[in-house]
């Protein structure tokens, strides 16, 4: 199902005006910034699309720099969120992008803090829903509308059990999951959303177990 | 919800002797592990944020960024007040709601996506509308919410609810589909008269292209909400003096979905045809441009 709930329709509280250029230009945008797990300094984004077509009109931009800023869809300080991206030191820029995207929503955003870096493609899919295709590289999907652990890790006999194991123990149950690899052996990444709050102590007990790289917790139901 | 079509909730609903909202907040309850009072309480938190909005678009300046729109909830209300109507109080009172809760929305006011923002008014208009009229409860109207939610999600998972993908059939229309049923529902009409009211108000908009003027949520959006709250009364009434739908609503859901598809890119949310690309529409983009 592409729509998981009531909310997914009646809602979100959002400010307007598109809830797709609006308000899930800006959950994309928080996916991103969470995925990067700080604040960027850096941040490029490709739009397609009718995103590519009307961003100005519909303040997908202000939408998008609102996201990485992690502010919610009803967040009133949207209006002048390029000026906050600006003030806090973050370069942004925006470009068309042309191409197959999944969707006729779509945005690319690449980010960068210090050595940190995040990538991510989003489409807006209505309503205010989005939908994740790919996560640093690795076609990866989920929703953002749960709890959800990203994680970069070895390819290896075990490792999912291992995580599994984890998520079992502390009581957390999957409601989907998405696995991809770059080459057997090499790095894969695991994508888990949960039907409850991963605590940062699951995360860390996953974070310790043999061939993992990096983790990263999305929770766009967490207000900054 | 575990129910994918119209016709599994109406099925449901008459065995078990349930309303389609009972059966939706079940569903929410069993799907989140949340308790009915956050999960009623989170939905009576938008009703208030509906009812905001109409007041806010009836009482305050509500011109657009773009300079383009806004007032025009206030013109039908004054006019309404002075004039008899042509469609009647009721009818005009629901058009001026909804004028109000688009003008807000596209004057980066608060809102609820109801399902999308190009189509937030239709929803508020019908219900605070329906609610000052009959003297409902706002514990009634968060309940009528449910039910229409749980229309729109039947009508997104099995078509669409974006004007990109499927033209604004897609989002006017399935909100006008969703305040229909939903105000068969409240009335105390069943849930088969409910359902009949989505296929009714849906075949009344397939086709409808999304053709925004400059992209932006305004032209002719804001009006189509005015319309489309008129409609949901209609349908309403189509389905509770027993009218039905002969194609099953499901199956419209279905036309909706062939309609959508088969539209051209340049009538799906794009501003690349329809009334954008009209000699107006392009003179008012043109500048737009040159005002940046």
């Amino acid at each position: 199902m592409r729509f998981k709930n009531v909310f997914s329709i009646i809602g979100p509280p959002m400010v307007g005006p598109s809830s797709s250029h609006t308000a899930g230009a800006v959950r994309i945008g928080r996916v991103a910034r969470q995925l990067l797990g700080t604040i960027p300094n850096k941040a490029a984004i490709k739009l397609y699309g009718s995103f590519a077509e009307t961003y100005q009109g519909h303040g997908t931009d202000l939408a998008l720099a609102a996201g990485l800023l992690d502010y919610d869809t009803d967040d009133a300080r949207i209006r002048h969120s390029l000026e906050d991206a600006w003030s806090s030191g973050m370069e942004i820029s925006f470009s068309l992008g042309v191409g197959h995207v999944p969707h006729p929503n779509t945005a690319r955003v690449a980010l960068w803090a210090g050595e940190r870096y995040a990538e991510i493609v989003g489409a807006s899919i209505g309503g205010g829903n989005i939908m994740i295709h790919e996560m640093n590289g690795f076609d990866v999907q989920c929703t953002g509308e749960f709890p959800t652990l990203v994680l970069l890790h070895g390819d290896f006999p075990g490792v999912l059990s291992g995580i599994t194991h984890v998520l079992s123990e502390d009581g957390v149950n999957i409601g989907y999951m998405d696995v991809d690899r770059k080459a057997r052996n090499g790095e894969a990444m695991t994508v888990i959303e949960a039907d409850t709050k991963i605590t940062a102590a699951t995360q860390l007990k996953i974070q310790q177990l043999p061939h993992m790289i990096k983790s990263s917790i999305i929770d766009l139901t967490l207000r900054s | 919800m575990k129910y994918r079509f119209l016709h599994e909730l109406a099925a449901a609903g008459q065995q078990q002797a349930k309303t389609i909202s009972q059966i939706m907040l079940e569903e929410e309850i069993a799907e989140s592990g949340q308790t009915e009072e956050h999960i009623f309480g989170q939905m009576a938190d938008y009703y208030q944020i509906m009812k905001d909005a109409v007041n806010k678009g009836l009482t305050t300046n509500t011109q657009s960024k773009s300079g383009l729109t806004g007032g025009d909830a206030q013109r039908v209300q004054a006019f309404s007040a002075n004039h008899e109507p042509s469609s009647g109080e009721p009818a005009s009172t629901a058009m001026a709601y909804a004028l109000a809760v688009s003008e807000v929305n596209a004057s980066m006011g608060r809102i609820i996506a109801t399902p999308t923002a190009g189509s937030c008014g239709i929803i508020p208009g019908v219900f605070v509308s329906a609610q000052e009229r009959f003297g409902w409860s706002d514990e009634h109207m968060v309940r009528g919410l449910f039910c229409a939610g749980a229309i729109g999600y039947v009508i997104a998972n099995n078509s669409f609810i974006s004007g990109a993908e499927g033209g604004c059939q897609a989002e006017v229309g399935s909100a006008i589909g969703m305040a229909a049923g939903a105000m068969v529902e409240l009335r105390g009409g069943t849930v088969d008269q409910a359902v009949h009211a989505v296929g009714l108000a849906l075949k009344n908009s397939l086709g409808l292209i999304c053709d925004p003027v400059g992209g932006l949520v305004e032209i002719p959006c804001i009006v189509r909400n005015g319309f489309g709250a008129v409609t949901a009364l209609a349908a309403a009434d189509m389905a509770l003096a027993g009218v039905r739908s002969i194609i099953p609503s499901d199956e419209v859901i279905n036309v909706m979905l062939e309609v959508g598809s088969a539209m051209p890119s340049k009538h799906r949310e794009t501003a690349q045809g329809g009334l954008a690309q009209t000699p107006t529409g392009r003179k008012i983009m043109e500048n737009l441009k040159k005002r940046k």
